[in-house]
């Protein structure tokens, strides 16, 4: 029997389409952004890279995601342990709420966040009585970016640890482990790969997020400007050559964040065979 | 609360940069200011500071950090009532800050009483690019309602540069026709179909017209208009300036609100009557913004055309009353476009 794909002219003609769409769609863009960035030569590339409103985003995108990772980590842990090893009325609901951050748009959760905790907010009225400000700071930044990214580990947790059951961990019960040795022992050596896996998209996500925090900073120049946003800033200022370091140094941090994760499943799937 | 927090900042803050960059965070200053601006005063903004600051400096022997934030004015109008702590507003439509007035009561509802000129310590007007030659021979709002005549301007529904162009050719009309309404409404009506294009805001329109070389003028600020000849190339458009129009203010105050909570009166009060000094007023109008120092306004006398300027208060009564007849739904504006 014949199958779709077979002929020779079929399949160098779909190759050659997957060639010419990823060359369009990914390659040239990518390249392109690393183009404008260089566009004026090195000079002008560095004196950007180093100017202090960029050396400030880059910290407060760093800060961002140092804290949203530990904060998802544990949190992704947590749900997914919940959710794989106990029954629980409710549960099937739970599984699907931790999918939220991902249905809505993260401009819907910025104002979300702003209607709650802004000024006139119903819990930012009470937090400004007593002189705390969330909303147009780093913290709101932050809390923002930990519930866009909040699905995460706990959707790379959550299939990994269905499939395994809890075979060993009950077997791990019966011989007198308590919670934590379990966990020690048993649950984080299972879930390991999956959890650096999930901690890579989560900070991949929490460095490049824009939406929802957009909503929230206020644009302080050289408070709460991150990178995404310094990329918008300058390139409304005219400044192209400045808008595309930024941007080049976001696709550079991509793409050493998908080399890592790339020798992660190499890793992974070679375990696998040897398993 | 408010002490611990900021210290944690601190360290973390730090922390991340020092981990960063190997680098400590710079100097700290004395004292801080946050002015919460509209969008295009980055470049003007960030040359005024460092002067004030300098002067500041040596006046009062204290170092002070100014921070800036940018966007459209009604963006930041409703961030500053929704928390955002701004110790002074630098906008450029009157009714973004009768909004801190009346939705928050975080100003006194006189605050334009607060400052010279009703609190605008420069002003701009609306001015026509037109391609080099001007082969459409527009000098007046009357040509723009010519049979040939394709024009750009933003859509006064969304954005206050738009709505400004819309009552100067309104306000423009009455003035020559003596005030006949009829008469006014038909040259609006055709003025209106002849737009080309409807952006949302100022920089889109600006790029329509400059980038995507449609139409035959765009209308906004004077200040916009020379900086985007100066951008684009001074020899391919030229700046008209008709001779009756509209005074477009551009108002500044401080919130109270927030100042008493950061503990600087004296400073915003300082840094926005700094804006009037012969300094201040020389560099507002290097960037093209008319300024009220006579000296100041006599050296640049070639920039400024001159030109009879009506105040939105005169010419119509209030800006309260001006959104409600002209922009609201089923206003003027959208009974003028319905054909």
């Amino acid at each position: 029997m014949k199958r779709i794909g077979d002929g020779a002219a079929t399949r160098i003609g779909l190759i050659a389409l997957a060639v010419i769409l990823t060359t369009l769609f990914l390659v040239i863009p990518l390249a392109g952004i690393f183009y404008q960035a260089f566009a004026e030569g090195m000079a002008p590339f560095w004196q950007n890279l180093t100017s202090t409103f960029t050396r400030e985003a880059i910290g407060l995108t760093l800060l961002i995601a140092l804290l949203t990772v530990p904060v998802n980590l544990i949190f992704g842990i947590f749900l997914a342990w919940l959710v794989t090893r106990f029954a629980f009325p409710g549960r099937r609901i739970l599984q699907t709420l931790i999918d939220i951050p991902f249905a809505v748009s993260p401009v819907v959760a910025g104002l979300l966040y702003l209607l709650l905790y802004g000024r006139t907010g119903w819990l930012g009225s009470l937090l400004s009585e007593q002189d705390v400000q969330l909303m147009f700071s780093w913290p709101g930044m932050v809390l923002v970016t930990v519930f866009v990214t909040c699905p995460f580990v706990a959707r790379e947790l959550i299939p990994l640890m269905q499939a395994q059951g809890s075979a060993e961990e009950e077997a791990g019960v019966t011989l007198g482990a308590g919670g934590w040795t379990l966990f020690r022992r048993i649950t984080l050596p299972n879930i390991r790969w999956a959890l650096v896996y999930g901690v890579i998209l989560t900070n991949a996500r929490a460095i490049g997020e824009f939406g929802a925090v957009s909503v929230v900073s206020g644009s302080i120049r050289g408070e709460t400007i991150n990178l995404p946003l310094q990329v918008e800033l300058l390139y409304q200022d005219y400044n192209t050559v400045g808008a595309f370091t930024s941007a080049a140094l976001l696709a550079a941090l991509a793409i050493v964040t998908l080399m890592i994760k790339a020798v992660l499943e190499w890793h992974t799937h070679r375990r696998e065979k040897t398993a | 609360m408010s002490v611990r927090s900021t210290l944690l900042r601190r360290v973390i803050a730090t922390a991340a940069l020092s981990m960063a960059l190997g680098s400590t965070q710079a100097f700290s200053a004395d004292r801080e200011l946050l002015n919460a601006s509209y969008d295009i005063a980055r470049e003007l903004f960030a040359e005024l500071n460092p002067q004030f600051i300098e002067q500041w400096q040596k006046e009062h022997g204290e170092s002070v950090e100014i921070k800036q934030t940018h966007a459209g004015s009604s963006t930041q109008a409703r961030a500053i009532l929704q928390g955002l702590r701004a110790d002074v507003v630098t906008f450029n439509q009157v009714t973004d800050v009768d909004v801190l007035a009346q939705k928050g009561e975080l100003i006194p509802a006189d605050w334009q009483s607060r400052l010279p000129n009703y609190s605008s310590p420069y002003y701009s007007t609306m001015a026509f690019l037109v391609r080099k030659g001007n082969p459409k021979n527009i000098h007046d709002w009357a040509d723009l309602a010519g049979d040939d005549v394709a024009l750009v301007f933003p859509n006064p529904k969304t954005s206050g540069n738009g709505r400004y162009t819309y009552l100067a050719a309104w306000a423009a009309s009455n003035h020559d026709n003596g005030d006949d309404e009829a008469a006014t409404r038909d040259y609006m009506k055709k003025m209106l179909g002849n737009v080309e294009v409807f952006d949302t805001g100022g920089r889109g329109a600006t790029t329509t017209f400059a980038e995507r070389g449609i139409g035959d003028v765009l209308i906004t600020f004077e200040s916009e208009a020379n900086n985007i000849r100066n951008q684009y190339g001074t020899d391919d458009y030229e700046v008209v300036v008709p001779p009756v129009d509209i005074m477009a203010e551009f108002p500044v105050t401080w919130v109270d609100r927030n100042v008493e909570r950061n503990g600087t009166e004296d400073l915003v009060r300082g840094y926005l009557e700094y804006l009037y000094s012969p300094e201040a007023q020389r560099t507002l109008a290097q960037y093209y913004y008319r300024v009220n120092d006579d000296e100041i306004s006599d050296e640049f006398a070639e920039r400024f055309p001159q030109t009879t300027l009506l105040r939105i208060e005169d010419a119509f009564g209030s800006w309260g009353n001006v959104m409600q007849t002209h922009f609201a739904s089923g206003g003027e504006l959208d009974q003028l476009q319905r054909r």
